[in-house]
């Protein structure tokens, strides 16, 4: 617990101080990372506290995106307006496929493939939606980049950077909060056992459905951010099943079911991702997948090492340091 | 206080239960015995509301509650012990107890509930913050029985509470069970310990593939020769 105070407050100070201290290139890697840290956080809650698997989740970031960048091109309301209504498509969009699953008793590996299931569906049905660019895309009007207007969402690097972070510390502290709720213990003893949850009466059903509501709904906030940060959406791109993979790298090497891990994993996952980049590129190797290379070893590696994540091996020798 | 009415239950084509009716009178010990596979737990399933029955009526004090999802039963009184304690083994003692008291009826009194459980199972009031997955088997089946009275129950019905146990464990499960009926609660038990299940309670039925085969008093079923033979080896 002290571990993670003191790393939880390390991590604070730093990242308030970061846009002083970091180059413009460091600040887009942490912007990135943070996304992934709060995407990573929002996964988390459906799969590392409920035990719902997911690996479709680009989904909701694409419908999030969508909502809010279409109701910004086509009637100029900001992402103020744009995020309750991304977060009313992708809770509606996650409330439907959690129906479909769990009332039919679709589990593990079959739900997952289900969630895969709509978010292809839904990646080709954008590419169709004419109004909103097809396949064509869809592109925000860029704005002032040196201005902050927080209203519209449109500025530079370090305004966007204090937004995701500000993002990305509120959803680990709901997150910390939650799995102290009533509702997170039930989360977590359907994770553990959910015949046992049934049997000491927890509505499984509807609560397993809360958690992907919610975690839809917080992920499609992710989207808005990408929307207004990115300002081009592709359906190809946004709603790829390798995002979807991607998104859920951090949380699984950080430690799934923990509070940092999904933040822990995303802060040593895309910097390096970048550092391999550097390398590579300074090796003169012009191979495009070979990130994807590195991220499938380190993933292999801490899987076999590690198989709790980082960060509650961590936290574990920590403890075993005090001990001594 | 429990009637179950010409209960069926079928896994796809398999028929667990076959035209099963029982009575469980309040504040006794109504034993269910039978061999592996004989339908014990589907029945208790299937009361509990954990499956659905294809047929039949159950009622629980004048009420009919068939087919009633388990966190409705379980709020009405009904609690259960399930087979092989089914812990939440990365949550602590403490977190796992309170879970119990998931259901709206148990909420209000869930501190004062708590103080009783661990003054029941003072073991347990020790090992509060250790997870449940590091304690002993009779230390785990004491968190389930505390668990299960979390939640404020009426009837317990119990699945085979001292399978897998060593048998000085054994005998403090059972005197916990004679405790709680004493305390006036009504329990179901289901035990593959049928000596020992029949010597307590007060009432049994014999339940072979699916159905009743059998009924009376334990101390009849003891006597049976047809139960001598099949259960207590003579």
């Amino acid at each position: 617990m002290i571990a993670a105070r003191a790393m939880g407050g390390a991590l604070l100070l730093a990242g308030l101080a970061a846009p002083w201290l970091a180059s413009e290139y460091v600040l887009s890697v942490l912007i990135v990372s943070l996304w992934f840290a709060y995407v990573g956080q929002a996964w988390n809650i459906m799969m590392g506290f409920a035990g719902q698997l997911s690996l479709g989740h680009a989904m909701y970031v694409g419908l999030g995106a969508y909502a809010a960048a279409g109701l910004f091109v086509f009637t100029g309301i900001g992402p103020w307006l744009g995020a309750p209504l991304a977060v009313i498509v992708a809770v509606i969009a996650g409330a439907g496929i959690g129906w479909l699953g769990f009332r039919f008793q679709v589990k593990g590996v079959y739900f997952a493939l289900l969630t895969i299931a709509f978010a292809e569906f839904t990646r080709i049905l954008f590419d169709h939606i004419t109004v909103l660019g097809g396949s064509g895309g869809l592109f925000l009007p860029v704005g002032q980049r040196s201005g902050v207007d927080l209203i519209n969402l449109r500025g530079g690097p370090v305004m966007f950077y204090y937004v995701i972070f500000v993002m990305t510390v509120a959803i680990t502290a709901l997150s910390w909060a939650l799995l102290r709720t009533r509702l997170g213990y039930q989360w977590q003893a359907i994770r553990e056992d959910a015949e046992a949850a049934e049997a000491v009466g927890v509505p499984v059903f509807r609560t397993k459905l809360l958690a992907v509501m919610l975690s839809a709904g917080l992920t499609a906030l992710g989207g808005v951010f990408f929307a207004f940060y990115y300002n081009t959406l592709f359906p190809e791109q946004i709603f790829a099943k390798s995002r979807s993979i991607e998104m859920i790298l951090a949380p699984i090497i950080g430690g799934m079911g923990t509070v940092l891990g999904p933040l822990v994993g995303a802060l040593l996952l895309t910097p390096l991702g970048e550092l391999t980049m550097a390398v590579i590129a300074g090796l003169g190797v012009t191979n495009a997948g070979v990130r994807q290379v590195v991220f499938g070893v380190l993933l292999i590696l801490v899987l076999w090492f590690l198989p709790q994540g980082v960060w509650p091996w961590l936290t574990q020798r920590w403890a075993k340091g005090r001990r001594q | 206080m429990l009637e179950v009415e010409a209960l069926s239950l079928f896994y796809g084509d398999m028929q667990a239960l076959d035209q099963v009716s029982l009575t469980v009178p309040e504040r006794q010990i109504t034993a269910i015995v039978g061999a592996n596979g004989a339908g014990k737990t589907s029945l208790i399933r299937a009361i509990a509301g954990i499956h659905r029955p294809s047929s039949g009526r159950v009622r629980y004090a004048g009420q009919d509650i068939t087919g009633w999802p388990s966190h409705r039963t379980v709020n009405l009184g009904i609690g259960q012990v399930a087979e092989g304690r089914q812990l939440f083994p990365t949550l602590t003692v403490r977190e796992n107890l309170e879970l119990g008291a998931a259901v709206p009826r148990a909420r209000q009194a869930a501190r004062r509930t708590l103080d009783d459980v661990l003054a029941l199972f003072p073991r347990l009031a020790e090992r509060q913050t250790q997870l449940a997955g590091t304690l002993s088997g009779g230390e785990q089946q004491m968190v389930a029985i505390g668990r299960c009275l979390m939640g404020q129950p009426d009837l317990i019905m119990f699945d085979e509470p001292s399978l897998g146990l060593a048998p000085a464990v054994v005998q403090d499960v059972f005197r916990i069970i004679r405790d709680l009926a004493a305390r006036g609660l009504t329990l179901v038990l289901v035990e593959q310990n049928v000596r020992a299940s029949l010597t307590l309670a007060h009432q049994a039925y014999v339940l072979e593939t699916g159905r009743i085969v059998l009924h009376g008093t334990g101390a009849d079923l003891l006597a049976d020769d047809g139960v001598r033979r099949a259960y207590l080896g003579g």
